[in-house]
């Protein structure tokens, strides 16, 4: 049994592939008719395929549980996301645009805080934020950049137009796995390449990495030592640590590989110490350091913030960026965008609902059953409350935990995201994604070609993190012909 | 400049991989072997556990030392010394140190990681068994072939042939020990009239050499029929042949030569070197062989340490 387009039957939703059934959109239909050439079990041949790869490859990620953690097989279906040039060109400007203006939102509340003093933004809710570092205050990182790599979350609505669903500054990973995903791919499907599509290549992200954290270094030297910091091999993304740190070249470190004398930081190597520039950091502000942050911190370096306070390390993302990724400040990125450039956003955000106020609360509270309300702080989807989906008791001990601390909630209406096939067991079936391109910000700014897309791998669910059972896909922008 | 913890992980895949290999093989060797005693004569299957130092472990577990249990623990079993537990060290060293090793070589040792892993229970029937070791002991030879020639000669390329070179010299010597010392005389007593030993002499010191796949080479360095005395004085003495304790000694000196802050770990090869190079080995196989190769391998273990001490992190 071929692929039928015609009985691929995505509902109400956005689908990237099909405009109406049997007929594929305009950059999608050399993949449809390309996917209808092969028999189902010329197809399921193909995926077993893929599967083997990942296994041998080695692309892997760690699930906690209970049973103690387990390495899985990072999951991947192998019919590719299509995204055209032209809307990419425009979308890719769009989140230039708004790390730019978050860094020079950053920068402000720890320097001059301008924008609280002109009361755009209220104060109390920066200064209240979990994500708010104190500490911080006065600092100047090089390029007055704090939030070097950005991993922006966006999603199609029922218009297929991009929306800015949240972004992540602290550190965002997902990355690994983009690149990983086409190496798949093109073993997987190597008749579609060059062939039929001009498909931007995504490869490169580590080297544009690298050249984005040596141009932090504080030193000038011609190599500057740049490391990638560990919580270690425990951590849920160690694959992606040692992938970053292997293909930049850089030095995987963990906490007890570094130590600081002086106020500047070395690692311990086997000729002894050795100067460390720039690190970049995958531990969360918090742990990085016992003598500034949390005194029970076993993966920091002690004295590390005082280093880089002093100018004598970069660290990527610089400790405090996350008081621009908080949920609740989300909401303000607009005006953060019209406050520091003068500018209309390009990309627009999902509306949203604020709990600290009352009136929105109360509509929030009133329309409980129809919104996604979201906790300030978390990630991973942890936390979070899908009204439609949710059951009475749920809705109940959401209402008490809005009450209790309003300022930690927003809500947003259910956006019916868009949905792409999948291949199952028997046929190709629509399911919903979302998409998380990275964007970095040094001396200049880069975005990656598409991002990784995040795919419910069950029927009807919004669920795409992979730390509870989403999938993913390889990511084409394809050059429009 | 490579980091002391990075450099103890590089050695440490690298023994591990290297003891998955000789245990791939020794087991081979073993159930070779037993195929050409006479019926009736008990194959010290013991003596396999001997080599690795676990007996008192393998006894708490097993009452019997028969072939079955003897492979099961050797081979497949979650005891932390089984072939597949070695490889899943071996892996856990690689994975942590992907970031500077070739790409394909995490990919090589995890595809023989899982190959061992779903292989491992049929291995204990006889009939599957040699299949699948001689896999084994070809994929570890592919993945130090890779290293060989897709790794620069840098630091960590050196803490590779530490680790593999140490291991290999540590084997050797094991195994002569046990098959030599322990094997034999067992042997011996079942089987009085020396007349009638005598082929299996023979049989059982060509399984020394093939558990260190020395044989075709020790034929042709060696003219003299195959005899205690020689293949022993070859797989310590001889600097040409691999897998001897002398060329895995000078190995050893040549890479240290190369790292930084290695005299003293220098001083204590030289000194193994020194005891194993100028040992009388016609005299030890009359008394004191046993006692020679002990003490060998405890310079050996004080190799170790010595590397431990100057270059990994030192434990908390």
């Amino acid at each position: 049994m071929r692929v039928n387009w015609k009985t691929y039957n995505p509902g109400p939703f956005f689908d990237e592939i099909i405009s109406s059934p049997g007929y594929a959109r305009k950059p999608a239909k050399k993949l449809a008719s390309y996917l209808r050439s092969l028999t189902h079990e010329e197809l399921l041949q193909k995926k077993t395929a893929a599967e083997l790869a990942i296994k041998t490859m080695g692309i892997s990620f760690t699930v906690y549980s209970d049973a103690g953690n387990i390495d899985r097989e990072w999951p991947m279906d192998i019919i590719p996301r299509l995204i055209a040039g032209s809307e990419w060109d425009q979308t890719s400007k769009g989140l230039r645009q708004r790390l730019a203006a978050l860094n020079c939102f950053i920068d402000d509340i720890y320097n001059q805080q301008k924008i609280l003093k002109d009361k755009v933004v209220p104060a109390e809710l920066i200064l209240n934020s979990g994500n708010f570092r104190k500490q911080c205050l006065g600092m100047k990182p090089k390029h007055e950049v704090w939030a070097h790599i950005c991993g922006t979350d966006l999603i199609k609505g029922e218009s297929g137009q991009f929306y800015v669903l949240e972004d992540n500054l602290r550190v965002p990973s997902g990355v690994s796995y983009m690149v990983e995903n086409r190496r798949v791919t093109k073993r997987t499907f190597p008749e579609l390449f060059a062939d039929n599509y001009s498909i931007r290549p995504v490869a490169d992200y580590p080297a544009e990495l690298l050249d984005m954290l040596v141009s932090l270094s504080p030193r000038q030297v011609k190599h500057p030592e740049v490391v990638v910091l560990t919580p270690g091999v425990f951590n849920s993304a160690y694959f992606e640590h040692s992938y970053l740190a292997q293909r930049m070249g850089a030095e995987l470190v963990e906490g007890g590989d570094l130590l600081v004398e002086n106020d500047k930081v070395y690692m311990r190597t086997i000729a002894g110490l050795s100067q460390v520039d720039v690190i970049y950091r995958r531990i969360d502000d918090l742990f990085l350091d016992p003598l500034a942050f949390r005194k029970d911190s076993v993966l920091g370096v002690p004295g590390l913030f005082n280093a880089w306070k002093k100018g004598n390390v970069a660290l990527a993302n610089a400790p405090g960026a996350g008081v621009a990724d908080d949920k609740i400040i989300y909401t303000y990125v607009p005006k953060i965008i019209k406050y520091y450039l003068d500018e209309d956003p390009i990309l627009p955000n999902v509306p949203s609902y604020l709990c600290v106020d009352k009136l929105q609360r109360q509509h929030v509270l009133e329309n409980l059953d129809k919104l996604v309300v979201k906790p300030a702080n978390e990630s991973g989807g942890y936390g979070m409350l899908i009204g439609p989906q949710a059951s009475r008791k749920e809705l109940a001990e959401f209402r008490r935990r809005i009450k209790a601390d309003p300022r930690n909630y927003m809500a947003q209406p259910l956006i019916s995201l868009s949905t792409v096939p999948i291949l199952g067991d028997r046929v190709v079936e629509p399911r919903h994604v979302d998409l998380r391109p990275f964007v970095l910000q040094g001396e200049e700014s880069y975005v990656t070609p598409g991002g990784l897309t995040r795919v419910a791998m069950v029927k009807g669910s919004y669920v795409v993190n992979s730390s509870q059972g989403g999938g993913s896909k390889d990511t084409w922008v394809v050059e429009n012909v | 400049m490579l980091l002391s913890r990075v450099a103890e992980r590089v050695y440490w895949q690298a023994r591990y991989l290297e003891r998955a290999e000789n245990m791939a093989r020794l087991l081979h060797v073993f159930s070779a072997l037993q195929l050409d005693l006479p019926k009736g004569t008990k194959l010290g299957w013991q003596s396999l556990i001997q080599i690795t130092g676990h007996d008192t472990y393998f006894s708490t577990k097993y009452k019997q030392e028969n072939e079955r249990n003897v492979v099961k623990f050797l081979l497949s079993e979650k005891n932390g010394i089984s072939l597949v537990d070695m490889l899943v060290s071996a892996r856990e060293n690689a994975r942590t140190t992907r970031e500077i090793m070739p790409t394909e070589a995490f990919e090589l040792i995890n595809g023989l990681y899982h190959f061992a892993r779903d292989h491992a229970e049929k291995g204990l029937h006889r009939a599957e068994r040699n299949n699948i070791l001689e896999q084994i002991v070809s994929r570890a030879q592919q993945i130090g072939g890779l290293l060989a020639g897709s790794m620069s000669r840098d630091e960590a390329y050196s803490f590779v042939r530490l680790g593999r070179s140490l291991e290999r010299a540590d084997m050797t010597t094991r195994v002569i020990d046990v098959d030599a010392q322990k094997l034999m005389p067992q042997l011996e007593v079942e089987r009085a009239e020396p007349e009638a030993r005598e082929p299996y002499d023979n049989i059982l010191w060509m399984n020394v050499l093939r558990s260190s796949s020395a044989y075709q080479m020790y034929r042709q360095h060696v003219q003299e029929r195959v005899n205690g005395a020689d293949v022993a004085k070859f797989l310590l003495q001889n600097e040409q042949f691999p897998r001897s304790a002398a060329h895995n000694l000078t190995t050893l000196t040549k890479v240290l030569a190369k790292l930084p802050n290695s005299g003293k770990v220098t001083w204590q090869v030289n000194k193994t070197r020194r005891l194993v190079r100028n040992a009388d080995l016609q005299g030890l196989m009359q008394r004191g062989l046993l006692e020679h190769l002990d003490q060998v391998q405890q310079e050996i273990g004080k190799v170790h340490y010595k590397i431990a001490d100057t270059w990994f992190l030192p434990s908390k």
